[in-house]
């Protein structure tokens, strides 16, 4: 037999083409292209002065929070397109347990999660044991959780919106880990020494401009971690795999394919809930049209990254890197003064893009014709 | 040699249609035993009953002579029963190393946490292989890239590694090239040669006839008899799979290249 010698007809591959094929690829040279194009643009609009950085990197840190739960549960195959709407769902009943209860806010917090999670297990107990398309059974929660965020808030205060949220939040542990702000002491030092400016005027005159970092920030990185630690480093990353690369086959191989399927969707409004929590903690209210159209944002972050629509390839690093060129582009947008309309033709265009690479570096991988 | 794995008058009934009706059949440690069927003759019902993904409706399955009842395939997976089916046996997008410990991740402890043992997994992934006479451009390698000879190797050299007394090869020469399936057929010799009982089916009688010991004719739901090897010519093989007759007269007509 020939071929226990080196096989003549395996090609050296270039290690460009051997890079292609790795997830994050097109995701770390776009954000390199997005700054260098921000860089040059919108240099002097102040997009890269602490309060400006501070302004991006909260945007894209938004989109990142739901991009790593949308992320793997694309790659372990399925879809959530409820996510925005669990978004406002999970605003909604904090604001709803917190303000009209009278719960303390640490409560309804964690009864909110509880209920979110149970919601995300129903929507994989559902994709699971009727084998329909994920898109569908989303869908129709897209519609379902939507239509209670209207209807409760109506129902029991008259109004869509529901205010002070803040008030009761006000000393409260948990609402802090959400809502609340890390290293300031760090940030007046900063100040002091001149790196960054203080106000001049007002109420808050001689305080630091940017006087620490949003906990949104905090759970964005903290949740890429986890994601990426999971999907990479333990055998539960390898299910998530090989059940969206090929469901029959990994249960031929004794992968609990339901159970990792019902997981993700559970993990993906958990980071919809984060999202919420931290919302609803910043503007001190819930409104019942949070969340509209994060679905698709979260899906377009993970597309951007280099996963495949279909499953079983992907990464998260690349779905934060995505939110990353996201949260950069429409900001930057907005401070090199360009009309904000045209984002949206922006994102399409690089949508088709991204979708196009990927598709691709498929046939690669997989050497189809 | 007592056989090590053992199937007595097994039926199958799906509501009711009778897939199986009545099948024995057996297997020794070391012996190629070939099942051979046409389309439709049973032999996907045959092979999920055996891999414990359907309980037979009657008859016995018996394990080193102790009568063995599977509930799920994880439970013929631990009595040392392994299935490499054709087109499932791999996942195209994940690295030869990961598809290798699909399910049987390796694990090692670091801070408190089970974590997928890369290094090790690397490691026997390339060893395997080269025994297997594959060589891979690297264990991150995607499964993807490979000829359809090389994953059935991989997924050949998968069940012996984790402990196959028995493994049931599903038409793993059908879908391959000339080249290909001399591999295939050599890999099933080597790994019959290390002990393990190999169950090979296929519709295809050169193939059967290049590896197997002993030969059994599944035909509508039910098996024809066994017959060794030297005992039976090709034609005689054919004829059975077929059902006999109307064979005979096309083969006449395409000049007996069936």
């Amino acid at each position: 037999m020939s071929d226990s010698t080196q096989d003549e007809r395996i090609k050296n591959i270039s290690p460009l083409r051997q890079a292609l094929v790795r997830p994050e690829l097109g995701s770390i040279a776009g954000t390199i292209i997005v700054f260098l194009f921000f860089g040059f643009l919108a240099f002097d609009s102040g997009m890269f002065s602490p309060r400006g950085v501070l302004n991006w990197s909260t945007v894209s840190a938004q989109f990142m929070i739901i991009a790593v739960g949308a992320c793997l549960l694309m790659i372990a195959g399925e879809f959530d397109l409820s996510v925005g709407s669990m978004i406002g769902f999970a605003g909604m009943m904090i604001a709803i347990f917190s303000v009209t209860l009278q719960w303390p806010v640490w409560t309804s917090i964690c009864v909110t999660f509880v209920l979110c999670t149970a919601l995300g297990a129903l929507n994989g107990y559902i994709v699971i044991r009727t084998g329909l398309p994920s898109f569908i059974v989303t869908l129709a929660f897209l519609f379902i959780l939507r239509g209670f965020t209207i209807f409760f808030p109506q129902l029991i205060e008259r109004k869509t919106i529901i205010g002070g949220v803040s008030d009761a939040a006000d000393g409260d542990w948990l609402a802090s880990l959400f809502g609340g702000k890390v290293g300031e002491p760090v940030f007046v030092w900063l100040a002091d020494l001149g790196l960054i400016d203080v106000f001049e005027r007002g109420s808050r005159a001689g305080q630091p401009v940017v006087d620490g970092i949003p906990a949104l920030i905090l759970w964005a990185i903290g949740l890429v971690i986890f994601g990426h630690f999971v999907l990479t480093r333990t055998r539960f990353g390898n299910w998530i795999f090989a059940s969206g690369g090929d469901a029959q086959a990994a249960r031929y191989a004794g992968v609990p394919v339901n159970r990792v399927k019902i997981l993700m969707f559970m993990f993906s409004a958990f980071c919809a809930c984060v999202f919420a929590t931290c919302q609803v903690m910043e503007f001190g209210s819930a409104g019942a049209d949070r969340g509209l159209l994060k679905e698709f944002e979260a899906i377009i972050a993970v597309v951007i990254g280099g996963a495949l629509l279909t499953g079983g390839y992907g990464s998260v690093i690349g779905a934060a890197l995505g939110a990353l060129i996201f949260g950069v582009v429409q900001q930057g947008l907005f401070f090199a003064g360009v009309e904000s309309s045209l984002f949206r033709v922006f994102l399409g265009v690089l949508l088709l893009a991204a979708v196009i690479l990927n598709t691709y570096i498929r046939r690669i991988i997989t050497g189809e014709k | 040699m007592d056989p090590l794995f053992e199937m007595q008058d097994v039926e199958k009934h799906f509501g009711t249609v009778i897939a199986l009706g009545g099948v024995n059949f057996s297997v020794s440690e070391g012996e190629c035993h070939c099942l051979l069927g046409d389309n439709g003759a049973g032999k996907s019902t045959l092979i999920k009953t055996m891999s414990g993904v359907h309980a037979p409706t009657s008859g016995r399955l018996l394990m080193r002579g102790q009568e063995v009842r599977f509930e799920d395939p994880r439970q013929a997976i631990s009595q040392g029963i392994a299935t490499v089916y054709q087109d499932l046996a791999m996942i195209p997008l994940m690295s030869v190393s990961r598809n290798f410990f699909m399910g049987n991740e390796p694990i090692k402890r670091r801070f408190g946490f089970n974590l997928f043992d890369h290094e090790r997994a690397d490691k026997v992934t390339m060893d395997e292989m080269r025994k297997m006479g594959i060589n891979l451009r690297g264990p991150h390698q995607a499964v993807g890239t490979l000829s359809g000879g090389e994953r059935q190797t991989v997924a050949i050299a998968r069940a012996v590694y984790f402990g196959a007394k028995v493994l049931i090869l599903d038409e793993p020469t059908s879908a391959l090239g000339v080249r290909q399936t001399a591999n295939v057929l050599a890999t099933v010799d080597r790994v019959r040669k290390n002990g393990i009982a190999v169950v090979f089916i296929t519709h295809n009688v050169r193939h059967a006839l290049a590896v197997g010991d002993r030969f059994t004719v599944l035909n509508r739901g039910k098996t024809l008899g066994t017959a060794n090897k030297g005992e039976i010519t090709p034609e005689e093989l054919q004829d059975l799979m077929a059902g006999g007759q109307e064979l005979v007269e096309l083969e006449s007509s395409l000049g007996g290249t069936v």
